[in-house]
Formats: structure tokens, sequence, C-alpha cells
């Protein structure tokens, strides 16, 4: 992974980091049996994908992230388990 | 970037990091939410802190948007979460 | 002016770093909220703040950010508070009172 920083290259500690608290809240949606924790685990890793498409340099591919990760996924989310059910058996 | 945007930005990872091991752990969905709710202010001083750092104006824009969009999206999961089943 | 800068965002770090501390070692939804909402809320202005008075071209668009935060942050963080009530969480064991759950028209929908 290069990212380009003009600053030099403390900015891949910042991106290593970033991935492993995607890594962490990805591998923590899979245990979870309640599924509005996993809604939230989910709008957790679209918040550290927009950090990584800033630090990659893409402001407006972050922009985008942000609006459909964090507001539109989590409320269709929201409203399919309200339809459906809640607990995974 | 010298060392003080660096202990700045190690500082807020630290932060992020215990409201992270808060967001594994709380035992019900609003502790959660609190969590992600928290780590997403922390997130957007640390977009501007990066903005700062890389020295790019157009980078507060993101910051802007992802505080407008996160409050949206949260007021959402608090009526759900109100609402009960 | 640079040197100010940085201190008012040391100063916001800090108090971002004391947030997550408070959430992690609280024990209770509601202590949760409020450790989280107060001290990230003073945190991410300082930090803002700080960072459009390092750079002074920036400051009024940094102005405009940390007042959005000002305004949007506590009102997100008291209706995740008040759904936690209502929901029914319940209260840490050292609690001593609970002031909302004496009035009666505080648990009905609305």
């Amino acid at each position: 992974m290069t990212i380009t920083a003009r600053k030099g290259d403390p900015m891949i500690i910042i991106a290593t980091v970033t991935v492993f608290f995607m890594l962490g809240a990805a591998v923590s949606i899979f245990f979870f049996k309640d599924l509005m924790n996993a809604v939230v685990a989910s709008s957790l890793v679209s918040l550290t994908a927009t950090v990584l498409f800033f630090l990659l340099q893409a402001p407006d591919v972050a922009m985008a992230e942000a609006a459909i990760g964090v507001a539109l996924v989590t409320g269709i989310f929201v409203i399919a388990i309200r339809r459906t059910e809640r607990f995974e058996k | 970037m010298n060392i003080v945007t660096i202990s700045f930005l190690s500082i807020i990872c630290l932060g992020l990091f215990l409201s992270f091991i808060r967001m594994l752990r709380g035992p019900t969905p609003p502790d959660r939410a609190v969590a992600v709710d928290t780590m997403t202010t922390m997130i957007v001083a640390t977009l501007v802190l990066i903005g700062f750092v890389l020295e790019r104006y157009v980078y507060l824009d993101v910051a802007l948007v992802y505080s407008l969009i996160s409050f949206v999206g949260l007021v959402a999961l608090a009526r759900f979460l109100e609402k009960g089943f | 002016m640079y040197y100010l800068g940085l201190v008012v965002t040391g100063v916001g770090v800090l108090f971002l770093c004391l947030g997550g501390l408070g959430l992690f070692r609280f024990p209770d939804v509601y202590n949760r909220v409020q450790a989280g909402t107060k001290c990230t809320t003073l945190g991410a202005f300082c930090t803002i703040l700080g960072v459009g008075i390092t750079q002074p071209g920036w400051f009024w668009k940094t102005l405009i950010i940390a007042l959005f935060i000002l305004a949007t942050n506590p009102i997100s963080s008291h209706s995740l508070g008040r759904a936690a009530y209502k929901s029914g969480t319940e209260l840490a064991e050292e609690s001593v009172v609970d002031m909302a759950g004496e009035f009666d028209d505080y648990s009905e929908e609305g």
C-alpha cells in the first residue's frame, strides 16, 4: 500500500491504524447476534473507509462514501430490520 | 509534518482506540451507538487535522459534509431505537 | 499566532482523549453519553478552531464547521440517550435517583 503524501511517510502509520480499526469492526459484524449491533458496526466500517479515501487524496470519493455509507445504508438496513426480525437465531 | 502534529494524531488515536474497545464490548445497542457517535466527532476533528498537515484547503469540505451526514444517520438510528419492536 | 493555534489544538486533542477514556471507564449508558458528548464537543471545537487560528486563511470555514458541531452534537447525543431510556436500558447499580421515571407521560409514545 503506497500512499503518496506530500510531507513524507508518517501517513502510512495512520493508514495502518485505520485499516486495523476497519478490520476489527468488519470481523465483529460476524459475531453479533443482535442485528442492530451489526448495523452500528457497519456504520463504523464506512467511517474508516472515509478516512482511508481521505488519506489516499480522493476527497470527492470520501464525500460520496460518507453520504452513502453512513446515512443511506444505515437508514435502509434499519428499515429492513424493522420490517423483518431483529435477532439472529 | 513535525513532531507536534504526530503527537496530536497519536493522542486522538488513543481516544479512538478506547472508544473502539467500548464499541466491541458494550452490552446494549445504545452503548455501541454512543461509541460510534463519539468516534464520529473524533474523526471529524482528525480530518481537519490531516487537512492541516497536508495543507489542502479543499479537505475541509469533507469534514463539513461528514458531520452533516452522520448527524442525519444517527438521528434516524436513535428514532428507530426509541420506537422499539 | 502560529503557536497560539497549536496550544488551542493541543487542548482540544487532550479533551478528545479524555472523552474516549470516560467512554471506556464509566459504568452506564447515561454516564457514557455524558462523557461522550461533553468532552468531544469541547475537544472538536477547540481542535478545529485551533487549526483555523494556525492557518489564518482558513478561519471562516473552520468556524462554520466548529459551530455546526457545537449545534448538532448535543442534539444527536440527547436523542440517543432518550432512545436508550425509552427502550428500557437499566441504570447502573451505583445510581441514586431516577427522576425521569417519576413522570408518567415520559414512558409513553411521543
